[in-house]
């Protein structure tokens, strides 16, 4: 199995404070991987390291079964969303792009597609002063995915943005796994974790306690493994998930009074509220 | 090879137009010489007295406060880091901001002369002489902006910096402890050359003092990119 990208017990210490304490994780090549934590947990910091902007205090990092050095040389080539990231402020949406075309050496015409594919060709000509938060995390995604990256970091790429522009940007992120990118990105939202990702970690505490297929992850927290059926008119029956449950299901299903039928397996908020012992904001 | 260089000259002008702070710094005393000889005239004063002084202090001012302005913004908004990132190279970058800067101080300057009065090979000269200031005060602020995290951290550096080099020519004039003083400083040098660039007649002292203050220049500049780096 290829790995696009092999973390082995990085360690990243800010003065006394250790903010990853040893943290080994190996994302697939081609998948869409989400890194999940409380704010403040170090998914930035994580990112920061796999990007070369910090050198962690121990710890290696491999790309593609090669080794990262020590600075930017040697990355492949990534492309990269972090809100810190910055922008020309006076110039404009198409003026920024315009410029890391050249600079990526790819077709000019690609920073016009780029605008089209986040929905921003409309706003092209305005400057980046002027863009809402939403419009400018568009851009800087935009930005990222202008020279086709094999690896994609995105820190937090939907946040604070309405539903529709968040629906807009997995859309996005979508297009570019099909493409045969790597994704890694960091989220507070459980519900776009499990839509998107094939695979999830959650870092608290400067440790990964949790790694799998979304799917998996709940399923492994099923405590209860318990049958919720909702009958017509209104009574909840919870049932245990096995075989002496059958002939009541039975019952209920052949005199038509389901209304609805759930397992009670968590979602990946629960689990993580569970883990955490804190909710996400 | 130079493509880096001039997607961010390019990007460097477009952003002038919007840039105000800069702006004025490049076309400020340019327009201030012109108007000044235009309006002023008094007895017994020399010829040209404001466009010369105004030149010296241009070289002490103009170059040393944008490129220091332009590199603190990058560093400060992180673009600079998004550049590095990206494959450029700090040369690369430090060159289109160089290039960009002393072009565009030496379009200024060549108003400077013209509202000086010089002409032909007179105005070659003239050109010449500040080509070698803009560039010492490149080096100076480059220093500065690598140096600094932010841009005001830039501006709290440059003020008093860019005060003693463009206010020293015009004291000098004034006082005769500060004019020996005001020697080993390069905007000194160069105010003294432009006052005699119809005669053209360079001193070891002035290729010294402006050599000198550009290799101090250069060595600060190694020492700010050494410890804090480009992005
Ligand atoms: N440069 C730094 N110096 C000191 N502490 C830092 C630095 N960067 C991050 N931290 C600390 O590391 C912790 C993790 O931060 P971060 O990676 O931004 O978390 P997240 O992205 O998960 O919200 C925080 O407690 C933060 O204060
Ligand atoms: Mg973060």
């Amino acid at each position: 199995m290829e790995y696009a990208v092999e973390m082995r017990n990085i360690v990243q210490k800010f003065g006394e404070k250790e903010v990853l304490k040893g943290i080994d994780l190996k994302i697939h090549e081609g998948e869409i991987f989400g890194l999940l934590g409380p704010s403040g947990a170090g998914k930035t910091t994580l990112i920061k390291i796999l990007t070369g902007q910090l050198k962690q205090t121990a710890g290696e990092v491999q790309f593609l079964g090669k080794n990262a050095g020590n600075g930017k040389k040697g990355l492949p080539d990534m492309g990269m969303m972090m809100d810190n990231f910055g922008l020309y402020e006076r110039l404009t949406c198409y003026d920024n792009l315009k410029l890391f075309t050249r600079i990526y050496g790819v077709p000019g015409k690609k920073a016009d597609e780029a605008l089209r594919r986040v929905g921003l060709y409309g706003d092209r000509k305005q400057p980046v002063m002027k863009l809402s938060k939403g419009m400018r995390s568009r851009l800087l995604l935009a930005r990222a995915v202008m020279n086709e990256p094999r690896i994609l970091f995105l820190d937090e790429p939907s946040s604070g943005l309405d539903p529709v522009t968040a629906a807009e940007i997995h859309k996005l992120v979508c297009e570019e796994r099909s493409r045969g990118a790597t994704i890694f990105l960091t989220t507070h939202n459980m519900e776009e974790a499990h839509k998107l990702c094939s695979h999830v970690a959650l870092l608290h505490e400067g440790m990964i306690v949790e790694y799998g297929q979304p799917e998996q992850v709940c399923r492994r927290y099923n405590h209860q493994n318990k049958l919720l059926i909702r009958l017509y008119g209104g009574e909840q029956v919870e049932l245990s998930n096995n075989r002496t449950s059958a002939d009541k299901v039975k019952g209920y299903l052949e005199q038509e009074m389901v209304e609805t039928i759930h397992s009670t397996e968590p979602s990946l908020e629960t689990v993580f509220m569970e883990l955490t012992g804190r909710g996400f904001e | 090879m130079m493509r880096n260089t001039t997607a961010i000259f390019q990007k460097q002008i477009k952003d002038t137009l919007k840039n105000k702070e800069i702006l004025i710094q490049f076309i400020m005393f340019p327009v201030m010489a012109v108007i000044m000889e235009k309006s002023i005239k008094i007895e017994d004063m020399p010829a040209h007295f404001f466009a010369d002084m105004f030149s010296a202090m241009y070289v002490g001012m103009a170059p040393l406060v944008s490129i220091a302005a332009v590199i603190a913004e990058e560093k400060e908004k992180n673009t600079l880091r998004v550049l590095m990132m990206s494959g450029v190279k700090p040369w690369e970058y430090l060159l289109a901001m160089g290039c960009y800067i002393w072009l565009f101080c030496l379009a200024g300057a060549l108003v400077l002369g013209i509202a000086g009065g010089h002409e032909g090979r007179e105005m070659i000269i003239f050109l010449l002489i500040m080509a070698a200031g803009i560039l010492a005060s490149l080096l100076i602020g480059a220093a500065i902006g690598t140096a600094s995290r932010s841009q005001m951290m830039a501006t709290s550096i440059t003020v008093p910096v860019m005060l003693v080099f463009s206010f020293l020519p015009m004291l000098a004039e004034f006082n005769d402890t500060i004019s020996n003083v005001a020697r080993i400083a390069y905007s000194r040098q160069i105010g003294l050359l432009i006052g005699k660039a119809g005669d053209f007649c360079v001193s070891f002292e002035n290729i010294f003092v402006i050599c000198a203050n550009m290799l101090a220049a250069l060595l600060l500049f190694g020492c700010a990119y050494k410890k804090s780096g480009l992005a």
